[in-house]
């Protein structure tokens, strides 16, 4: 049975930017169904379908919107802010779903914001999203001018280059005109976030698959998937695979799925070595894994995580202290300097895996590594510490063994031929003040 | 209209004018190339900020230049997925070319170079950015092409 796509669904035959193509497959006409129920009924349909966050913290999306106080509860305005600052290494899926089914966001949006019984819609958009910011003020514009906002007004935000405004309480300190830094919690977004308003965050692909939902109801989509992962999820496949891209398939599809069938497996027939299942912060899994299933239970039991949907495949030329230091210096690129353990810890980290991978470090500095991973691991204020530690001990966890020849040879055993090699302290190349000189 | 009174009629976009700061700091980069002293006095002027804050703002976001830039931009990304890929090559490819290093600009102030981190275009790496348009995949025998039309732009 060919797969049904769900977010991405009709894109293939039709150009479904256009407004009037959108509705020549049913486009809005979940908005008018929502319209006409009362808006508990619909976060009752959303909670049905059991449909988790797709953003990588996998959180109830229904429960989420239930938290935003009701009309009366609250003096100040209700926001619904999307999450559109897809930033996770590896990730392209939103980029794909804003540049193909750009109405089927908006309805999401204005079937949520009835839902909450919101007026204001933010759609913070990454700033490097050029192409998405064109295709979504194209499609809002069509949306205006058949007067489909009802009263809703929808704002592109674009943001200006910060992975770390894709944290929620960072978006909306961004959102607000500041450095993007996380607020602490509590207070969550839903009782005080934006303009310290009642404020439900939302990821791009989530908000998109609200008017199937309300289309074709909630039990319907849990029908689809497997048991607490249900319905279909996009994902971004990389890496070293033959077809890399996105694919709308059922949560419960295993890894050798995407990778083979799909993605057509590795070029050249090279052997795999490892697989990174939900963008670049997460743990990584080994070859003999690629039987595991993409699902939120599946990957728990693996010890890893389903994140943001991004998996990354890595073929055997690949150093994994190489990748360590890469992964780490993004992390600490990125890191927005606030808490202790994230702003120092990613930056020895870095220290410490340059050691590694250049032969010169002790054993003892690879315990060092770890202890610097458990030092950051929970106790830094938002989750980008966790994001930086977890993958780091995963591969000292997992290649522990080419870690040790590093140590023990004196030098890296790939000896110049890793595919990685080279691509290293590309933070002195792109810090956020380029070095940049021009002749007078 | 002035470059204030443009980003006076952005803050009135938002439900507080402050919340404007990011397109304003985009539009006037758009103005002036890059974010000169007096970019900062003009979206403060239309936001009722200072330029102190402003500037603030601007040094956390990897977009917004702080010094001036070339004609052109440049931006390879350099993370894993299209690292695995090859993006060291490419970025070599346009070192090679232009015949600077990331993080400079060419003598004719014509292109400048810099690394990325992840573009959003992991599954066709690797993604190259010119003048803030995906150009992916990029193989390194792309790069003298893409350096002819840049300097053919101008």
């Amino acid at each position: 049975m060919p797969i049904e796509a769900i977010v991405l669904g009709g894109a293939d035959e039709r150009d479904l930017t256009q407004l009037s193509e959108y509705r020549a497959v049913g486009g809005y006409d979940a908005l008018t169904k929502a319209r006409a129920m009362e808006p508990d009924a619909v976060v009752e349909e959303i909670l049905t379908s059991n449909l988790r966050g797709r953003g990588g913290a996998f959180f109830a999306t229904g429960r989420k919107a239930s938290f935003i106080p009701k009309p009366g509860q609250n003096p100040n305005p209700v926001y619904l802010t999307v999450n559109a600052d897809e930033s996770e290494p590896g990730t392209f899926k939103d980029r794909e779903i804003m540049l193909r089914v750009p109405h089927r966001l908006i309805e999401g949006c204005l079937i949520t914001a009835h839902a909450i019984a919101s007026t204001n819609v933010f759609i913070y958009l990454r700033g490097e999203y050029l192409d998405c910011f064109e295709v979504v003020r194209a499609a809002l514009e069509e949306v205006h001018g058949e007067g489909l906002l009802g009263g809703v007004t929808i704002v592109v935000h674009r943001g200006a280059g910060a992975y770390i405004c894709g944290e929620e309480t960072a978006l909306l300190e961004s959102l607000e005109g500041k450095r993007g830094q996380p607020r602490s919690k509590p207070p969550f977004p839903a009782i005080s976030g934006l303009y310290a308003s009642p404020t439900l965050i939302n990821n791009v692909e989530t908000i998109a698959t609200v008017p199937p939902i309300i289309q074709r109801g909630g039990a319907w989509y849990a029908g689809l998937g497997v048991e607490n992962s249900t319905g279909t999820r996009v994902f971004s496949l990389s890496g070293n695979v033959v077809r890399g891209g996105n694919y709308e398939l059922p949560l419960g599809t295993s890894l050798f799925e995407l990778v083979y069938d799909h993605g057509g497996g590795i070029p050249e027939d090279r052997k795999l070595k490892a697989i990174i299942p939900g963008g670049s912060s997460v743990p990584v899994l080994g070859a003999d894994e690629i039987h595991r299933r993409l699902d939120y239970d599946s990957m728990a039991e693996a010890g890893t995580m389903l994140g943001s949907g991004a998996v990354i495949v890595i073929d055997e030329r690949c150093c994994m202290v190489q990748l360590g230091l890469r992964v780490a210096q993004f992390y600490m690129h990125e890191s927005c300097g606030k808490c202790t353990p994230c702003r120092e810890g990613t930056r020895w980290m870095v220290q410490l895996l340059h050691k590694l991978e250049d032969g010169r470090a002790s054993q003892g500095e690879l315990d060092l590594l770890l202890d610097v991973c458990d030092r950051i691991l929970g106790k830094c204020l938002c989750p980008l510490g966790d994001a930086a530690a977890m993958p780091i001990a995963s591969y000292v966890d997992k290649f522990r063994e080419e870690f040790q020849e590093h140590i023990d040879a004196g030098r890296c055993p790939f000896g110049g031929e890793s595919s990685l090699e080279g691509l290293f302290a590309p933070v002195d190349q792109h810090t956020h003040d380029p070095v940049a000189q021009v002749p007078a | 209209m002035s470059l204030e009174d443009e980003v006076r009629a952005l803050g009135t976009q938002y439900p507080q004018s402050r919340s404007a700061v990011l397109p304003a700091l985009r539009l006037a980069q758009e103005r002036y190339g890059w974010l000169p002293p007096e970019a900062f006095r003009e979206v403060a002027g239309g936001l009722d900020l200072t330029p102190a804050y402003c500037q603030a703002v601007a040094s956390f976001y990897d977009m917004y230049h702080l010094k001036p830039i070339g004609r052109h931009l440049v931006e390879v990304c350099t993370n894993i997925s299209c690292g695995l890929v090859g993006a060291q090559a490419v970025l070599e490819a346009f070192e090679a070319e232009l015949g600077i290093h990331p993080g400079e600009t060419t003598e004719d102030g014509g292109v400048t170079l810099r690394t990325i981190e992840c573009a959003g275009g992991c599954g066709w790496g690797t993604v190259v950015s010119v003048d803030h348009r995906y150009r992916e995949p990029v193989k390194p025998e792309h790069v003298p092409a893409i350096v002819e039309e840049l300097r053919s732009a101008d």
